[in-house]
This record gives structure tokens, sequence and C-alpha cells, in this order.
């Protein structure tokens, strides 16, 4: 097994990693604050989100140290999800057609 | 075929290859424990029980022709005078990172066989896990109270904001309730030296589940409050 070997980082990469979470965040926070409208709201929210996924993930979850067996594992299903979302988001759309035309209050 | 044996990788990551031979060899295909394997499998189902309530989200409100409460003002608190838009969301979002970076500390530290701090660091996380399922009760109650949202029904607009709400942010309150509960029994057996001779995989195990907690709410956070 693996763990004796894994587990050699320094301390300080958490904290730096934390330290860049926060900054994320007071970032996202401030997306609001400042009421930053429209597709750059969008955009922004989206970066940091990532970002901060993306962090966790590798970081304090351990994928970058993981097999890609491993990896593949965990990101290949996801697939499924974007399919998911792509459809719901046309059907969505579609229902919201629908109501305007029917249903207009 | 080369193995990159790289101090950084820790040790050998060797690529497609490497993945075919994992898959391929007479042996067990992921080298890795059995708990820690177990818990990324349900993690990875977890993942898609927490994005079909997303996309679930997406799609009534995408769909509804109401207006969507702006959730920048709902969540919004007064303190000493100053109108704060989304401060506890903030606050609650920085308790969880918090929270994530010390459960990140205690897994290394249990892996160097330090015991005490390992137990410390766990503790703390298991507290500020706490504190943002107090801080969860205290926003749902306002809500529920003060604002009069309801799952069916709520007077700032779409009906689909309370139903949605509730269920998202219900749903991952209950995983980090779950998460604190999890983290106290294993931080008590740590300290009782339960793993000394068994080794320190089950801290990383655990450590797995509350970063996926973190990592729901980075994803709740942007869609739900911000978008």
């Amino acid at each position: 097994m693996s763990e004796s070997a894994e587990q050699q980082h320094p301390i300080g990469i958490y904290l730096k990693i934390w330290l860049l979470l926060f900054v994320l965040s007071t970032f996202s926070y401030l997306v609001d604050l400042f009421h930053v409208e429209g597709y750059l709201r969008w955009t922004l929210i989206l970066i940091f989100m990532f970002l901060k996924a993306g962090l966790i993930v590798t970081i304090f979850m351990h994928v970058t140290w993981e097999r890609l067996a491993l990896k593949y594992l965990l990101f290949v299903p996801l697939s499924a999800i974007v399919v998911l979302i792509i459809l719901m988001a046309m059907e969505g759309d579609y229902t919201f057609m629908i109501r305007e035309i029917f249903f207009d209050p | 075929m080369t193995i990159q044996t790289d101090k950084n990788t820790s040790y050998a990551e060797p690529g497609i290859e490497g993945l075919v031979a994992d898959w391929s060899s007479d042996k067990q295909t992921f080298d890795v424990p059995w708990g820690k394997l177990m818990m990324w499998i349900f993690l990875l189902s977890d993942t898609f029980i927490f994005s079909i309530f997303l996309t679930g989200y997406m799609n009534v409100r995408l769909s509804q022709t109401d207006n969507w409460p702006n959730p920048s003002e709902v969540f919004a608190l007064e303190i000493a005078g100053h109108h704060l838009p989304l401060i506890l969301i903030a606050i609650m979002t920085f308790a969880l990172i918090t929270s994530s970076g010390t459960m990140a500390m205690a897994v290394n530290f249990a892996y160097r066989g330090d015991k005490r701090k390992t137990v410390i660091l766990m503790a703390l996380t298991a507290a500020l896990g706490a504190s943002f399922v107090g801080m969860q009760v205290f926003e749902w109650t306002k809500l529920i109270v003060e604002e009069g949202v309801r799952p069916w029904s709520n007077p700032m607009g779409a009906a689909q904001f309370g139903s949605t709400f509730f269920m998202i942010t219900g749903f991952h309150g209950l995983h980090v309730t779950a998460g604190v509960i999890y983290l106290s029994i294993i931080a008590r057996k740590v300290a009782r030296g339960d793993y000394e001779k068994k080794g320190y995989a089950i801290v990383e195990i655990t450590g797995l589940y509350w970063h996926f907690v973190d990592l729901v709410w980075v994803f709740i956070f942007a869609f739900f409050y911000l978008w």
C-alpha cells in the first residue's frame, strides 16, 4: 500500500490552499456585494467555483497523488451528469416557452 | 515504459500504460485500502444525488414564469445597523472552508503518527461543522418564521424557490450533521489508540467525506446563493 509514501507533504501546502480558498470565496462574495450583473457575473461565479472545487478535489482530497485508474473511476461517470444538464436545460427552456404561450398571467 | 519516481508525485504514476496495467494485471485493480475505495464510490454516488438536485433546481428555475426571489436580499442581515447582503452565507462558507483545512491537516498528522494533534484538529473540524449547522438552523428559522417561506409558496415570488431551497440545503445540512457525528466517533477512536496497529487510513477516509461536504457547498453557494 502507498499510504506511508503518500503522506509526506509538508503542512504548509494545506495552509496555502486554505488561504487560496479563502481568497476565492471572498472574491465570489464580492461579485454579489458589488452587484456585478449579467454574463460577467455568471462567468466570474463559475470561474471561482471551478477553481475552488478543483483545489479541494486535487489537493485536499489527494486526487493529484492517486493512480490514473482511480481518477478515471471518479471522472468518467461525471460525463453522464453533463449530458443530463444539457438535456434538462433544453427541456426547461421548452417548458418556459410553452408556459409563456399558454399560461401568460 | 518508463516509470517516473518524482518526489512530488510521491510514487510511480505511470499514466495510460499504468491504467491498462492496473486493470489487466492479475491483482486488485485499485491500489488503495478497500475502505478508501468504498468511500470514493459512495462519494461518486452522492455526487450524482446532488447533481440531480441541482439540475432539478436549474430546470424549475428556467421554466418558471414568476419572479425568482433575489437570494442576495432574501439572505441579507442587519448587523449593527448595517444592511449586509448574504453575510450569513459568507460566514458559513468560511466556516466550512476552514474546517476543510483543519481536516486536511488532521489527515497529514495522522499519517505522521501524531495522535494528539490529529485528535485536536478533528475535534476542531467537528466544532466548525457543528457551528455551520447552527448557523443553518438560524437561517432556516429566519426564513420560515420571519419571511414566511414554505416549500409550496413564499411572499417574494416563485413557489419553486422554497421547495428547491429546503430540499437542497436540507440534504446538505443532513450531510454536515452526519459528518460531525462521524468525525466525533473517529476522533474518539483515534484518541483511544484503536488505530495504532491498523494504521491511520481511516482518518483519510473520514477526511474524504468531509471535503466532499465542503465541495458540495461550493456548488450550492455558487448556483443557489450567487446565481
